[in-house]
């Protein structure tokens, strides 16, 4: 009996190609944005969202096109922080328009798309949904990625979520690794689960471009920004007090 | 995805997909030298896992829409997510009407993903000459298209 590969006409599903008709959709969508930074960490509650969203607003007011990507689907806080919570998202064919939040920066989220204190649910058999939910969120990404009117932008920060499987699913659909921006508190703790994400995110090739120290100077010890940068051969590009100031942002954006 | 009739060693041609609604898919493969004609049917789950990667088996009947695995499989769609005022209306633009059973139909369709489905129908019937859009042509363009749900 002949096997695939033996049969010569081809495959009508063509999985394969509408596959890679969606990375070219992806591709071309981000064709005219010079820069996609990963704001990340491996550990939650650090304040990555709060940094992307200030460090996106500092950018903006410094003249540069900013948007952010939610990528938190589960747990989405952009549109709060933006100030575009509520905001309605305009269908124009072939694509999505992204909000305008604070300072012009514009913005996507599954906040957008589910109500407040409702969770992310998907349609489909609940038996096993573990199998396939994973794909359904890389599929969100995906299109939030490629069906979003992102125009022409100097930056487009991805806020993710904590752990690497956002990361990893951005990689494949990305093509390439993305350059991170770590984020972290002073304590052991999250020096500790912060490094097995930078060394996961040197691992698949991403440029790390520096640590973000945050909840500096209060109740949080360590010396978790320091101590990674020295093992990584990066700047701690800022360290971010409790009660931070619009300068406070002016310099981490300066600094990228 | 390939299938092969043993008993001619031919490859067989797909023949067509119907997705009767209950989460499951079945396509159709028929054999071009006798004419055997075999069906393939996923479990919802089998049918999920494709879903879930924005492809098509069978291949794509309509064009990708944005955010089109999103508003087709987000259970918790807040219905007043988009704003789909510039979505084309009326024949005065060149595009088709919609009869008033065919729009009392459409209401019935989640407002979270109604923009999409609107432009499907409107698509289908623009293509075929059709100026409006009536619940018989919403059936003839779903059961063409493979439009589970809509």
């Amino acid at each position: 009996m002949r096997t695939y590969h033996q049969l010569t006409d081809p495959d009508r599903s063509g999985l394969l190609d509408q596959i890679g008709a969606q990375r070219k959709r992806v591709a071309d969508r981000l064709a005219g944005v010079r820069r996609i930074l990963a704001v990340m960490s491996g550990k939650g509650g650090v304040g990555k969202s709060y940094v992307t969203a200030n460090l996106a607003r500092a950018l903006a007011r410094g003249g540069s096109a900013t948007g952010v990507l939610d990528a938190d689907l589960n747990g989405p806080t952009m549109p709060g922080l933006l100030g575009v919570a509520g905001a309605r998202l305009t269908a124009n064919g072939a694509q999505v328009e992204p909000s305008t939040g604070t300072d012009g920066v514009r913005c996507m989220s599954m906040g957008h798309l589910i109500p407040d204190g409702a969770p992310l649910a998907f349609k489909g058999p609940s038996a096993e949904s573990f199998v396939w939910r994973g794909a359904m969120e890389a599929a969100a990404l995906r299109e939030f990625l490629g069906d979003i009117a992102w125009g022409e932008l100097d930056t487009l920060l991805l806020d993710l979520p904590p752990g690497m499987q956002r990361y990893i699913e951005l990689c494949d659909i990305l093509g390439k690794a993305p350059a991170v921006l770590t984020v972290t508190i002073p304590t052991p703790e999250s020096r500790d689960a912060v490094r097995r994400a930078m060394r996961a995110a040197v691992d698949h090739g991403s440029d790390l471009l520096g640590i973000v120290e945050n909840m500096v100077g209060g109740e949080l010890k360590g010396s978790a920004g320091d101590d990674l940068a020295a093992e990584f051969g990066i700047p701690v590009v800022a360290r971010i007090p409790w009660h931070p100031t619009p300068d406070t942002w002016n310099q981490l954006a300066a600094q990228l | 995805m390939k299938f092969l009739c043993v008993e001619c060693d031919q490859q067989m041609a797909f023949g067509e997909r119907t997705l009767p609604g209950d989460g499951t898919l079945a396509a159709t493969f028929k054999c071009p030298k006798c004419g055997r004609v075999v069906a393939m049917l996923t479990n919802p789950m089998e049918t999920q896992l494709v879903s879930s990667l924005g492809v098509e088996i069978g291949g794509r009947t309509v064009p990708s829409q944005p955010l089109e695995t999103v508003r087709k499989m987000v259970a918790t769609g807040r219905d007043d997510a988009f704003d789909e005022g510039n979505e084309p209306r009326g024949h005065a633009a060149g595009h088709p009407t919609w009869s008033a059973d065919a729009q009392e139909r459409l209401t019935r369709v989640p407002n979270f993903v109604r923009g999409m489905v609107k432009k499907i129908y409107a698509d289908y019937a623009k293509e075929r000459g059709i100026t409006e859009i009536t619940p018989a042509i919403m059936d003839t363009a779903r059961a063409e298209l493979g439009l589970e749900g809509m």
